[in-house]
C-alpha cells in the first residue's frame, strides 16, 4: 500500500483534522467519519485513511474494512454527477437492464466506472423505492422515472451544459 | 369563509413525476390570493396518477391526477377562480362520484392514516389529526407494562418481515436490567420493490417519533436511533426537521410532558448494505463496524448496542403504535383473519396498472389485492406471477391467487409476507430470469461471514446463467435444489437462511419454464438474450432503413427500399428495430 507523493492530497491535515476533531472519543463513529472524509475529498483516498489511522487512532485495517464493505464508500474520485441507475426489482421487470445497456453504449462507461471527461459515474444500486414509476434513475438527488433507453440518455446529456 | 388549500404530493415519486414545476406554477399564480394556501404533502399511494394535487376547501376534498403546468393553471383558472370542478382529471372526490374512490374506500388506512394529507414538515398539522395523544395516553395513564399489555392484546406482529409479536419483544426488551437502553428504528428497507417505508417516513415522520416514544416508555430505554438508508434523502431531511420540532415541543428530551420519561432519538445514516435490515447486523453497523451478523442468543432485547438491551422495530411496526395505543388494542384487532391482526400496506409495482400503496386488512385474497387494488394487468397481457417479500420471498402463481395475505397462509406457499412488497409479473417475464436477478443481488449482498451464503449462493448463480445461456442440464435442477437447501441450513442469519427461496419457489410452481430452457433451448417470455433471435420479414420490409438508423450497435444493413438483415454476432437485442418498424416486420424467435 503505497502512495506516491507526487499526488499527494493537498493540505490533508487542514482538510481532515477537523472532521477527525469533530468525532474524537465518540463510540462507534468509523461510518460518519468515512463519510465526512468522502464528502470533503469526494473520496476515501487510500493515503486519507493512512493518516486518519494515526490521527484517529483507529486501526487502518478498520477503516478499510468499513470502507470496502459500504456500497456508499469508493475508493476512487467520482464523476460530477453520480447516475444511479435502479436495478431493483419492479425496474428489472421493466427493462431497466436495457437502460443500463444503453448508457454503457452511449457513455462508453461501465457500472462503477466514470467518463473520460469526469462528468457522469455510472452506479447500478438496487432498489431507489420508486417502483411504480420504475425504470427508474437517479441523477445526484434527482430522480427521473418512466424511462426508456433513449430517455434516459437524452436526460443524462441535458446535464452537460448543465 | 375556510380558506382553501392547495395539497400538492411532493413525496420522492411525485417529485419524479413532475410535481416541482407544478408546485412552483401554483405558488406563483396563487401568491397573491389570501384566502389559497399551497402545501406541500406526502405520498396517498396513488402512484400511477402522479403528481396530485388536491384542493380542500371546508368539508369538499377534490384531487386531481397526472397534473402538468398546463393543467395546474387551468386548475387555479376554473376550480379555484370560478368555483367549478375540472372532471376530467378528478381521480378522488370526497363529495361526489369519482373513478378512483373505490380504490380509496376499500382500504383501512392505519399506517397511512396523515400521509398525503399533512404537511410533514409541521408538527401542529400531525398534532391536529390527534398525534402524540398516543404517547400523553401512554405517559400519564399507562404504566409501562400497561403499554405493553395494550400492544400484545392487539396482535401487531413486525412489519418487518419475520413477524415477531411487537408486545412480546418489547417485554423481553423491558425485562432486561440495564442503566441503559436503546429502542432502534429499523428505517433500513432494503427490499427491491417496497417503498412503504419511504412513504411513512417522508408523509408522516412524526407517527414514527410518536412510536419510538411509546415504546422507549414501555421498555425503559433513553436513547432511540433511526437507522435509515442513505438512499432516502427526503425521508432523512423530514425526520431531522421532524425531531427539531418535537424537541422544541419537549415531546422529546428530558422530562417529556412534565414526566419523568426521559428520551431523544438521533438518526444514523445507513451506508449501503441489505444485510444490515438484519437485526445484529444492524447494531454492528451502528457501532461502526461492518454490517455482519453475529449468532442469537443473546438476543438484542439482553445485548444489542453497545451491548446493552436493545429493541428494533421496523417503520411501518411503529407507525401503528401511537394509533393502537389511542384507540385502544380491540379497535385494532378487529381487523385482520387468525393471527394476522390489524392492517398492512402493500408495495404495489411491476406489471400493474395501478402502482402505489394501499393499506388493507390482514387476511384480503391476492387475486383481490392485483386485480382491484393494482388494477390487474396493462396491455391485455396475461398475469403470471407475483413476487412477494423481496429477495426473501417467493413467486406464486396463477393458481394460488386465492390465499389470503396473512403471514401464516403466505409462509405455506414458500414465499413470505416479508415487508409487503408485491411486484407483478406478465407473461413477458422470465422466471429463469427473475430468479437469476433475486441470486445476484444476495450473492453481491452476503457478507461473506457464512461459507454456505457467501459460496453457495454463487454456485447457484453460476447454474441458472447457465440456464440462462441455453447450456443447462437436467441434472442441474436437482444440484439447484440441493443447494438451496444447504445454504437454507448452513446460514447464520436471514438473508442466508431464505436466499433461495426465490429459486425453490419458481422450481416448485414454474418448473416447465426451467425444462423448456433446458430442454428445448428456449425462452417462452422472449427475455434471456442467448436463446432468442431477432430477424426481418423480407416479404414485410419496405426497406424504409428506419431500423438501421436507430440501430445502437449498427447490426442492421439492406440499401434503401430493399429488405434489411439483422447481424445476429453484433445484435445487442435491446429491441429499439422492433419499437421503430413501421410495418412490424421485425420478429423474436
Amino acid at each position: 500500500m503505497t502512495s506516491s507523493p507526487a499526488k499527494g492530497i493537498e493540505n490533508m491535515s487542514k482538510r481532515l483534522d477537523p472532521i477527525i476533531e469533530k468525532y474524537r472519543g465518540k463510540k462507534g463513529v468509523t461510518i460518519p467519519l468515512l463519510a465526512d472524509v468522502q464528502k470533503e475529498l469526494g473520496y476515501v483516498a487510500e493515503e486519507a485513511v493512512g493518516y486518519l489511522a494515526e490521527k484517529a487512532d483507529i486501526p487502518a485495517a478498520e477503516l478499510f474494512g468499513v470502507a470496502t464493505f459500504y456500497a456508499m464508500f469508493r475508493m476512487q474520485p467520482e464523476g460530477k454527477y453520480v447516475v444511479r441507475v435502479c436495478r431493483g426489482t419492479a425496474c428489472h421487470v421493466q427493462g431497466s437492464a436495457l437502460i443500463g445497456d444503453q448508457i454503457q453504449r452511449h457513455f462508453k462507461i461501465k457500472d462503477g466506472e466514470t467518463t473520460s471527461d469526469g462528468i457522469f459515474t455510472l452506479q447500478y444500486v438496487a432498489c431507489l423505492g420508486c417502483c411504480s414509476l420504475a425504470p427508474v434513475l437517479m441523477v445526484g438527488d434527482e430522480v427521473y422515472g418512466r424511462l426508456t433507453p433513449d430517455k434516459a440518455v437524452s436526460i443524462l446529456e441535458s446535464y452537460r451544459d448543465k | 369563509m375556510p380558506k382553501t388549500l392547495v395539497k400538492v404530493g411532493m413525496a420522492s415519486c411525485g417529485v419524479a413525476a413532475g410535481a416541482e414545476p407544478v408546485y412552483k406554477k401554483l405558488t406563483e399564480m396563487l401568491k397573491d390570493r389570501d384566502d389559497v394556501e399551497v402545501k406541500k404533502v406526502g405520498c396517498i399511494g396513488f402512484c400511477y396518477l402522479e403528481p396530485l394535487v388536491e384542493i380542500e376547501k371546508g368539508s369538499s376534498r377534490i384531487t386531481y391526477g397526472k397534473v402538468d403546468e398546463a393543467i395546474a393553471e387551468e386548475i387555479v383558472e376554473t376550480h379555484i377562480g370560478h368555483g367549478e370542478t375540472i372532471k376530467k382529471y378528478v381521480v378522488l372526490n370526497n363529495s361526489d362520484e369519482a373513478p378512483e374512490n373505490p380504490r380509496l374506500e376499500n382500504q383501512v388506512r392505519i399506517v397511512l392514516r396523515n400521509s398525503g394529507l399533512i404537511d410533514p414538515e409541521n408538527i401542529d398539522e400531525y398534532i391536529e389529526r390527534e398525534g402524540y395523544k398516543g404517547l400523553e395516553k401512554a405517559l400519564k395513564e399507562m404504566s409501562p407494562m400497561d403499554v405493553i399489555k395494550e400492544v400484545l392484546d392487539s396482535g401487531l406482529r413486525g412489519r418487518g418481515g419475520a413477524g415477531f409479536p411487537t408486545g412480546l419483544k418489547w417485554k423481553f426488551a423491558h425485562m432486561a436490567k440495564s442503566d441503559m437502553k436503546y429502542f432502534v428504528c429499523n428505517a433500513d428497507e432494503g427490499d427491491p420493490g417496497a417503498f412503504m417505508d419511504r412513504s411513512v417516513l417522508e408523509g408522516d415522520p412524526h407517527s414514527i417519533i410518536e412510536g419510538m416514544a411509546i415504546g422507549g416508555y414501555a421498555i425503559g430505554a433513553s436513547e432511540g436511533i433511526i437507522y435509515c438508508r442513505a438512499e432516502y434523502p427526503l425521508a432523512i431531511k423530514h425526520l431531522n426537521t421532524a425531531l427539531e420540532q418535537a424537541r422544541e415541543k419537549e415531546l422529546l428530551g428530558d422530562n417529556i410532558m412534565g414526566t419523568d420519561f426521559c428520551f431523544d432519538i438521533h438518526i444514523k445514516e445507513g451506508a449501503g448494505a441489505f444485510v444490515c435490515g438484519e437485526e445484529t447486523a444492524m447494531i454492528a453497523s451502528i457501532e461502526g463496524k461492518r454490517g455482519m451478523p453475529r449468532p442469537r442468543p443473546p438476543f438484542p432485547a439482553n445485548k444489542g448496542v453497545f451491548g446493552k438491551p436493545t429493541n428494533i422495530n421496523n417503520v411501518e411496526t411503529l407507525a401503528n403504535i401511537p394509533w393502537i395505543i389511542t384507540n385502544g388494542a380491540s379497535a385494532f384487532n378487529r381487523y385482520g383473519i387468525g393471527r394476522s391482526r390489524g392492517t398492512k400496506v402493500f408495495a404495489l409495482a411491476g406489471k400493474v396498472n395501478k402502482g402505489g400503496l394501499a393499506e388493507v386488512p390482514m387476511g384480503m385474497p391476492l387475486r383481490d389485492v392485483i386485480f382491484e387494488l393494482a388494477g390487474g394487468i396493462p396491455n391485455n397481457k396475461k398475469f403470471k406471477a407475483v413476487q412477494l417479500g423481496g429477495p426473501s420471498g417467493g413467486c406464486l402463481p396463477e393458481a394460488l391467487l386465492d390465499t389470503p395475505v396473512d403471514y401464516e397462509s403466505i409462509n405455506a406457499t414458500g414465499a413470505i409476507m416479508g415487508s409487503g412488497g408485491m411486484v407483478i409479473m406478465d407473461e413477458t417475464t422470465c422466471i429463469v430470469d427473475v430468479a437469476k436477478f433475486f441470486l445476484s443481488f444476495v450473492q453481491k449482498e452476503s457478507c461473506g461471514k457464512c461459507p454456505f451464503c457467501r459460496i453457495g449462493t454463487k454456485r447457484m448463480l453460476e447454474i441458472l446463467e447457465r440456464i440462462s445461456r441455453g447450456e443447462g442440464k437436467m441434472e442441474d435442477l436437482d444440484l439447484l435444489e440441493e443447494l438451496a437447501y444447504q445454504i437454507k441450513d448452513g446460514s447464520l442469519c436471514g438473508l442466508g437462511q431464505t436466499a433461495p427461496n426465490p429459486v425453490l419457489t419458481t422450481l416448485k410452481y414454474f418448473r416447465e419454464e426451467y425444462e423448456t430452457h433446458i430442454q428445448d433451448k428456449k425462452c417462452p417470455a422472449k427475455v434471456c438474450t442467448s436463446l432468442i433471435k431477432y430477424s426481418i420479414d423480407p416479404e414485410k420490409c419496405i426497406g424504409c432503413t428506419k431500423c438501421a438508423r436507430n440501430c445502437p450497435v449498427n447490426a442492421i444493413s439492406g440499401e434503401i427500399k430493399k429488405a434489411h438483415v439483422i447481424d445476429d454476432s453484433i445484435c445487442v437485442r435491446c429491441g429499439k428495430c422492433i419499437e421503430v418498424c413501421p410495418v412490424n416486420a421485425v420478429s423474436v424467435e
